[in-house]
């Protein structure tokens, strides 16, 4: 497949894939296109949305043809060969591992073959990258989980996790922002609220942030 | 003031929608048939996007404080005001302390109520439209109940002179209880065998009953998937189709995750949304292809 590439999305929106992979470098070049495009600010493009290796750009094809959108998009994507790649904030989350606040911790710990302690230095350890957000309000996809971290879905899932749930599936981890059911190990919890509808800016995390688990 | 006596199934205040958070995870909501709620806007003098209710299978009963100018449009329902019967895509005068009864639904699914002047509710993030599973939005993020008091801003003076127009039948969506679906492919139109997306095209999906405001659960033979049955999580749209393992087609609607990570075959294009918004379980659903904006479905740059 030669990348990138522009597929549509109905008749007034389109994916810019950039790459078919998880990877913090293509990641970040969909941070970079999604900057470049917000800044730019043409007529007729509606809304663009960041996510793991791909852009959603929403546009109205009556301000902006799809031809004239295609050649925007092309330059965009050159100037992206050179320019530099934004560095997001970095955001601290403390978070409480283990206990009732994370109660797979010990199973995740039993599937790895590490002591629970050592999962918490592994989850700790790396800046992570927001990747992306989606599935519920706030809910944040992150790249960077430590391979050996790695852990199945519950089989079952939880009809109810509790808001600041801080939990790993798969080669992924990411809290919930929302009580939803999900399949997620939970292996902590933050009392950082990810969605707080009432607050100036109700989401902790923005796609292309940089966060880091702080254990309490 | 507007007070609901009896809220009906599934009520909820709806507005042009919440465009621009996709980012975030916030889907747009909004009426499930923007072409309805947009006509009993127009009727009662209210630009396209003021707030109304947006009113599900059993329709509820109101009672107007002050005098209003309302209409209902999309699902046809046999309408009352007081004891006189009113019909639906038309502007009707509603004098102080009336009330509103929906009876019997004939056709469609939803219904829209305008009211002149529009509903005035606190919006979030711009916004007045109703998402039940993020709690937000509308009357404190839920369905109405019996009860509820919700208030409006009435013009002054009350343009009466609209009571009486009616939406011409020509301008309203050709709704059907079969009706057939124009579509868009792609994105990952390349996920599924030539034969898959032969079935896609001409078999006839029913409605099942598990279907919401998130999404539209297609029942009928499954689509052919090529080899992987899930891509990386990308962007969705409202229209666009996923195809889960078992290959049944799944349309997501207004209240659709923002992301998803089944391979999405095609998207309805937005002038049949109003179709398919009104479409009741049991309900047969054809899918036409057609050609796209883009040149080429994958456009290599």
């Amino acid at each position: 497949m030669t990348y990138p590439r522009i597929l549509p999305v109905g008749e007034a929106a389109v994916t810019v894939e950039l790459g078919d992979r998880l990877d913090p470098a293509l990641n970040a070049r969909v941070h970079a296109l999604d900057a470049h495009l917000t800044r730019l600010a043409p007529p007729g493009l509606q809304e663009t949305v960041p996510t793991y290796r791909s852009l959603l750009v929403r546009y109205d094809p009556a301000r902006l043809p799809p031809d004239a959108l295609k050649a925007l998009l092309a330059a965009a994507l050159d100037t992206l060969e050179t320019a530099p790649l934004p560095e997001g904030r970095l955001i601290e989350i403390p978070v409480h591992y283990g206990d009732s606040a994370g109660p797979d911790l010990v199973s995740v710990a039993r599937h790895c073959g590490l002591p629970p302690a050592e999962v918490i230095r592994r989850h700790t350890a790396p800046t992570y990258q927001v990747a992306m957000l989606g599935f519920a309000p706030g809910f944040a996809y992150l790249l960077g989980l430590d391979p050996a971290l790695a852990t199945p879905r519950l089989a079952t899932p939880r009809t109810r996790i509790p808001p600041g749930s801080v939990g790993i599936a798969g080669a992924q981890t990411g809290v919930y922002a929302l009580p939803t059911p999900g399949g997620w190990q939970l292996i902590g919890r933050t009392p950082t609220r990810l969605f707080d509808p009432a607050a100036d800016d109700p989401f902790a995390l923005h796609a292309g942030d940089r966060v880091r688990f702080v254990a309490q | 003031m507007l007070e609901v006596l009896e809220p009906g199934l599934l009520t909820t205040v709806q507005d042009g929608g919440r465009r621009g958070w996709a980012r975030y995870g916030i889907p747009p909501s909004g009426p499930l048939d923007p072409a309805a709620f947009a006509a009993a806007n127009a009727l009662v003098g209210n630009p396209p996007d003021a707030a109304g209710l947006e009113i599900t299978l059993l329709g509820p009963t109101l009672r107007f404080w002050r005098a209003a100018i309302v209409a209902v449009c999309g699902a046809d329902f046999a309408l009352t005001v007081g004891r006189r019967p009113v019909p639906t895509w038309h502007a009707l005068y509603i004098r102080a302390g009336e009330v509103l009864t929906f009876g019997e639904r004939r056709r469609g699914a939803r219904a829209y109520l305008a009211i002149a002047g529009g509903l005035a509710l606190p919006p979030f993030l711009g916004s007045q439209a109703t998402y039940l599973p993020g709690g937000f939005g509308g009357l404190d993020g839920r369905a109405l109940r019996a009860g509820d008091r919700l208030p409006w801003h009435p013009p002054i003076p009350l343009p009466y002179a609209r009571a009486g127009r009616v939406w011409p039948p020509q301008h309203r969506p050709p709704y059907s209880a079969a009706p057939t679906l124009r579509v868009i492919l792609g994105p990952q139109d390349d996920y599924f065998t030539p034969e898959g997306i032969e079935t896609f095209r001409s078999a006839a999906y029913t409605l099942t009953a598990t279907s919401d405001r998130m999404g539209t659960r297609l029942h009928g033979p499954p689509i052919a998937h090529r080899a992987a049955t899930d891509i990386i999580s990308d962007g969705v749209i409202w229209g666009s189709i996923q195809v889960p393992p078992d290959g049944q087609p799944i349309v997501m609607l207004a209240d659709h995750q923002t992301t998803g990570g089944y391979p999405k075959i095609a998207a309805v294009i937005q002038a049949d949304l109003p179709l398919l918004a009104q479409s009741l379980p049991g309900d047969a659903i054809r899918f036409a292809i057609e050609p796209g904006p883009l040149a080429s479905s994958s456009d290599a740059l």
